[in-house]
This record gives C-alpha cells, sequence and structure tokens, in this order.
C-alpha cells in the first residue's frame, strides 16, 4: 500500500469529522443505545464519503477499495465501536452487492440516496435459526404476480430500528442451499414489516440492533439485486468487504486504546513508582501494537490484492480471524492495566473491552473464519481435502 | 470576490514538545504538524465569501516543505490555488520579516480582501496580520468574531471582541486585513471530490527576487528580534488548589477561566 497525498488527505478529514461531529457526543449515544443516524450519515454523505467505491452515476466517487480502507482505519478513532459500525454497515456490507450487481432502476431508488446520506441501510443475513450457517436461514420470497411475498425474521440487524431499507438474503426456491437464495431489497416502511424494540447488548450500545419480522411483506421482483438463485454467492463476495473493513478499522481503535493506556498507567503509581514503569507493562504494550503493526501489513496487502481485482477470501478471512483474537488481547490486557477503574462501566478502557468482543463474532465468527482457511488448505473434512 | 487567507502549520497542540538541542526553537522530527487553529476558521470564512460572491479563494503560507501538506489540504476544503514561500531565504523571520514576505506576495495578487487568524498556536506574536496591513496599507482589524461583506463588496461589517467581554461592530472599507478569532463558524470537510481535485491546482513558489524583495528584508536577515532561548517554565509556583463541594469548586473555576485565565 503505497499512500498518496489524496489517502493522506482523506484520512486527516475523516478523522477531522469523527473528533469534531462524533467523539463529543459518544457518551450521550451510549447511553441512549441509538445514535441519530439520518443527521451523521449526512454529514458523511455531504463530504461525499459514503459512495467511495461507488459508481459515479450514483453518486459515488469510483475510487478503489484502498479508500475504502483509509476511510475504516480513520473511523477507528472514533471512541466507541458502535458509530464505525453503523457507518461500515452502509458503506461496506449493505452496499457492495447492490453496487455491482443491482439494476440501474435498484440503485437509483436505494443506492443514491444511500450514497448521499438521505437513507439508512441494513443488511439482513442472520436469522434467530441461522447465522454462521448462512445457507440454513429459513426466510422466504415466494413469487406472487409481480411482487416478491417475504416471509420470516432476521436477527441482530445493525442499524435495525432506524434503518429504511434491508439487503436481505431469502430463500426463492427450493434449490440445494447454495443455489435457492436472492438478495432482495426490503423497503422497512413496508407493510407487514415489524422491528423489534432495540435489543439490549454486552456493548456497541450506541447502535441500535433490532430483530425484523416480514409478514407477507410484498415487494416488488424488480427489488432483487443481480440474478435470481444468486444470493448466496453474492453475499459471500459482499463479505470479503465487511470482514477487511471491520479489520481495518479495529487497527486504530487498538492502537487508540493502548495510548490511553500508556497515558493513563504514567501517571498512576503504585510502589512508589507509574505503573508503566514495570517492564511487564511497557513491553506487553509494545508486544501488542507489534500484533498490530503485524494485522496492518496484512489487511494492507490483502487490500492491493483486492484492489489488483484478485480473490480475497483467503487473506480477508485470516485479517477478520486475527482482528478478532487481537482485539480481545488487546482490550483485555489494557483493561489489566487501569485495574479497578478499567472495571468500571464508564470507563473508555471497558467500553472498548466490550465493544471489542463483537469483532469475534459478527460478520462470522472466528471458527467460520478458521473453516474457511481450512477449505483454502484442504483439511476441513468433507471439502475433498 | 478574491480573497487571500494566510495559512501557517503549527505544531499539533496535543503534541508533546521538546526544546530542540540548540535551545532556540522544538524538535520539528516526528512532530505532528496541522493547520493553525483560527486560519482554520479564516479559511472557512473565505470560502463562503467566495461562494456567496461567485469569487475565489488563495492561500498563501510561509514555510518550508512540509507546509505544502496545509496547502493540499487548503486547496481540497476549495481554495483555488496557493503560493508557498518555501525559499529558505524566507524561513526563520520573525513577524515583521514574516509580515513583509506574505505582503509582497499578496500584493501580486490583485485581491479585495486577506483573511488570516488572530494568532498562531505555536509562537502566538499576534501580529503578523497588522504588519501585511501596514505594508498594504490597508486598514485591519483584530480578534473578529463576525464578518459580513456588505452590498456592492466594497465595505465589511465587523464584530470583533473587546477587551471585558463587549463586542465592537464596525464598519471597515475593503480591501482590508482581517484577523479573525477561532469558533466563528463551522469549518467544512473537506469533501473527497474537493481531495480528488486538490492535485490539479496550482502551487506557486515564488523567490525573494519574484516578489521584489532583498534577501536582507525577509527570514532571519530580515527581523529585528533574536530569539535567545526557548524553555518550559519552572513547574509547581502558581497553583492555586479550589474549596468547598463539586458545584462551588466548578462554578469558581468556570470563573477563573473566564476572568483570568480567558480561555472561555
Ligand atoms: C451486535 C451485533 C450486530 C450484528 N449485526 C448483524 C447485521 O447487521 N446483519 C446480520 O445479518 N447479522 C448481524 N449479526 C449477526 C452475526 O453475524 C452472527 O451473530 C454471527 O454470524 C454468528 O452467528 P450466530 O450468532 O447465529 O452464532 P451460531 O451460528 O449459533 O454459532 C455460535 C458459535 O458457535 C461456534 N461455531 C459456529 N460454527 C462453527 C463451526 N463450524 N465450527 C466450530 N465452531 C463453530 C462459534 O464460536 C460461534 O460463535 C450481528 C450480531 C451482533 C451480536
Amino acid at each position: 500500500m503505497r499512500f498518496t497525498d489524496e489517502h493522506r488527505l482523506l484520512r486527516d478529514a475523516v478523522r477531522d469529522l469523527v473528533e469534531r461531529e462524533i467523539n463529543p457526543h459518544v457518551d450521550e449515544w451510549e447511553a441512549a443505545r441509538s445514535f441519530p443516524a439520518h443527521a451523521l450519515f449526512k454529514i458523511f454523505g455531504r463530504a461525499g464519503y459514503l459512495g467511495i467505491t461507488k459508481p459515479h452515476a450514483y453518486g459515488g466517487m469510483e475510487l478503489d477499495w484502498s479508500y475504502a480502507m483509509v476511510m475504516a482505519e480513520a473511523l477507528g478513532h472514533a471512541r466507541c465501536g458502535a458509530v464505525p459500525m453503523a457507518i461500515g454497515v452502509q458503506t461496506d456490507m449493505c452496499t457492495p452487492a447492490l453496487a455491482r450487481f443491482g439494476s440501474d432502476e435498484l440503485k437509483r431508488e436505494f443506492l443514491a440516496p444511500s450514497i448521499a446520506g438521505d437513507l439508512v441501510g441494513s443488511i439482513g443475513v442472520s436469522e434467530s435459526v441461522a447465522g454462521s450457517d448462512v445457507a440454513a436461514i429459513k426466510t422466504t420470497a415466494v413469487k406472487d404476480g409481480g411482487d416478491y411475498v417475504v416471509r420470516g425474521e432476521k436477527m441482530w440487524i445493525t442499524n435495525g430500528i432506524q434503518a429504511d431499507w434491508m439487503c436481505c438474503l431469502v430463500n426463492t426456491s427450493d434449490d440445494p442451499p447454495h443455489r435457492n437464495k436472492s438478495l432482495i431489497v426490503v423497503p422497512l416502511d413496508a407493510p407487514g414489516v415489524e422491528r423489534s424494540t432495540k435489543l439490549e447488548k454486552l456493548g456497541m450500545w450506541a447502535s441500535d440492533t433490532a430483530q425484523i419480522f416480514f409478514d407477507g411483506v410484498r415487494v416488488p421482483q424488480r427489488y432483487r439485486i443481480g440474478d435470481e438463485g444468486m444470493g448466496f454467492t453474492y453475499q459471500m463476495m459482499q463479505f470479503q468487504e465487511e470482514r477487511l473493513w471491520g479489520a481495518a478499522n479495529v487497527l486504530t481503535a487498538l492502537e487508540d486504546l493502548i495510548q490511553d493506556t500508556i497515558d493513563y498507567a504514567r501517571q498512576r503509581r503504585a510502589f512508589g513508582r507509574a505503573i508503566l514503569d514495570n517492564q511487564v507493562v511497557h513491553f506487553r504494550l509494545a508486544e501488542l501494537q507489534t500484533e498490530i503493526e503485524a494485522l496492518r501489513s496484512l489487511v494492507y496487502r490483502a487490500t492491493e490484492l483486492l484492489v489488483a481485482g484478485d480473490d480475497v477470501t483467503l487473506l480477508a478471512s485470516m485479517a477478520k480471524l486475527k482482528a478478532g483474537r487481537l482485539a480481545r488481547q488487546v482490550s483485555d490486557a489494557c483493561l489489566q492495566y487501569w485495574g479497578g477503574q478499567g472495571y468500571m462501566w464508564e470507563s473508555p478502557v471497558a467500553r472498548a473491552y466490550r465493544d471489542c468482543r463483537l469483532m469475534s463474532i459478527g460478520g462470522g465468527a472466528d471458527e467460520v473464519m478458521l473453516s474457511i482457511i481450512c477449505k483454502h488448505q484442504g483439511t476441513l473434512p468433507g471439502t475433498g481435502g | 470576490m478574491r480573497i487571500a487567507v494566510c495559512i501557517k502549520q503549527v505544531p499539533d497542540t496535543e503534541a508533546r514538545l521538546r526544546v530542540r538541542k540548540d535551545g532556540l526553537w522544538v524538535e520539528e522530527e516526528d512532530l505532528p504538524f496541522v493547520i493553525n487553529e483560527s486560519d482554520n476558521y479564516a479559511l472557512e470564512e473565505a470560502l463562503t465569501i467566495a461562494e456567496k460572491t461567485a469569487g475565489e479563494v488563495v492561500v498563501v503560507s510561509l514555510g518550508p516543505e512540509r507546509v505544502k501538506d496545509a496547502l493540499r489540504k487548503a486547496l481540497a476544503l476549495g481554495a483555488s490555488r496557493a503560493v508557498h514561500l518555501a525559499e529558505e531565504a524566507f524561513q526563520g523571520g520573525d513577524a515583521l520579516a514574516t509580515g513583509r514576505a506574505l505582503a509582497a506576495a499578496i500584493a501580486g495578487q490583485e485581491v479585495d480582501l486577506v483573511l488570516t487568524g488572530s494568532q498562531s498556536d505555536d509562537v502566538g506574536y499576534g501580529a503578523t496580520g497588522s504588519v501585511i496591513a501596514g505594508h498594504l496599507g490597508w486598514p485591519h482589524a483584530w480578534l473578529v468574531m463576525g464578518l459580513e461583506i456588505e452590498e456592492g463588496g466594497t465595505s465589511a461589517r465587523v464584530t470583533r471582541e473587546m477587551e471585558s467581554g463587549m463586542n465592537e461592530i464596525f464598519r471597515l472599507q475593503l480591501p482590508a486585513v482581517i484577523e479573525v478569532q477561532a469558533g466563528i463558524n463551522h469549518p467544512r470537510y473537506a469533501s473527497l471530490k474537493g481531495i480528488m481535485a486538490a492535485k490539479r491546482k496550482p502551487i506557486e513558489r515564488p523567490s525573494p527576487a519574484d516578489l521584489g524583495l532583498e534577501a536582507s528584508q525577509i527570514g532571519a536577515a530580515g527581523s529585528r528580534l533574536e530569539v535567545l532561548e526557548v524553555a518550559f517554565p519552572d513547574s509547581g509556583e502558581g497553583a492555586e488548589m479550589l474549596e468547598g463541594d463539586a458545584a462551588t469548586m466548578a462554578r469558581t473555576l468556570v470563573e477563573k477561566l473566564q476572568r483570568e485565565a480567558r480561555v472561555l
């Protein structure tokens, strides 16, 4: 990855926005279990940050994914995981397939306003009966006249309370599970859509998460993204951006956490010296910083290959796995050095500890990443190893 | 309306400073630099006026190579071109020498208005804008809190802060030099479009001779002020412990911050 002036300017501009528009409100938004998605997305949209890789025709900038990565990294400076995650859903989780395979009409209706920051999107893959095993989802969309009639439910949906639309994975036939699925856009104000109350979570408080029910929701067939039966494949492609985005985003968040811990441990004293002056502490923090830098190299290499048009499934899965593991290690180690203060609800390190825990679960659990890596290694039973 | 904005690149105020070995300035290696805070507000004010008057903004900066980053940022924000006084001869000057060089650079730009910040966050002389105005022979206003270009574009209505917390509002004939305070507007974010367009915008790099200046008039050679030492003050004196319950202490603190420290 070679950073150009443009990459650096984008990084600084996004960071500036994070410092001025997000960080001063984080405590309030965390307490409210929600943030004003429409208002904040509009600020991002106006600056052109929500359509970095998307086509010009829909208000995007048509830049390569290295710029998206730079933005993901810069968003990591937010003083919580929730708000960056919600933005990542909009830019790199619910829109890549739509941009790639959606019809012009569909992109005008949903992609363009999402890039502008007028609509808030969501991604609906997981269900209460199927998370890791995506192929096992139960929600169906059955053709009726010019419509699909959608029945089922989606679970743990980020932006679920505020979202205007969902990129929704549904079964559209009785074919085998990898060929019977489609991605469709479901407007969340359609009759028959019902949202649960906000789900209470361990962390990521400022992000509104909901279960969403579809009770005979009529969606025009033209709201299907790309071809029928290709939904699973499209979603697996879309997961690459999602996973790389997650890994890039956590890099800076973890670095900030280490810096905060250095600052805290430098002024906190025990046994006549700063906590930081114990070799076990400063060595451990140096070690973790090194791990972050190693993960960054992996993320940058995957990004380079993605930009060059290669399939990065393996590297993106490795990056996501390592990011999940490292996020837990770093937040746990840092919390330790904050002692009792770190264990307090309101301490920034406690928030990071709670938020970081999601990295090993959301967007595909660590074990799912390992399964993908094993498939590439030829060691996963039943996959021809 | 064509507006020149003087921006200075300064060490990030959150960075840890160390005194350089020669004791005359801070160690710049590894130091993060940013656009001086009040200059950001001057730039935003200029961009807004330029948009309303179909005009343009020229950013001017004196400083070493690294200043290019600050100029690029200003171009990404919407300035249409930049002037960088980068040559060694320009560097190391006091407010007098720096102001003289900036005034000479601005004189060639045929501008209707010059905006600057009120004070730099590093040395904080707060004098450069006045020196520029002096050289150009234009009126100027310092610590400006509000600015409105009046009908016809030949005068400006200026609100400035006086001592004791009162405001003064007056009319200023243009062209003029106006030094704004941080906080007078909401600086925009560089749009991605602006960022991508910035690389095609020109950065002029005039030499002293191009500006009709002798080496003896600018930089360290042209200065009438010589820095003998920079140092951190001895710590431990002058601290005052507040007393009372939390509400009382908070009230006293706010009062002190307003009245004594004057930061609120
Ligand atoms: C805060 C939050 C936000 C979310 N946002 C969204 C969203 O916006 N959209 C969306 O679609 N989903 C979302 N999810 C869902 C998330 O993607 C799933 O929780 C995740 O994929 C795991 O699925 P599951 O919870 O059903 O776990 P399960 O599939 O029940 O698995 C439970 C655990 O079993 C283990 N496991 C699973 N498979 C294997 C295996 N093959 N080998 C060994 N161990 C295994 C793993 O440790 C896994 O964590 C969100 C979740 C959370 C908590």
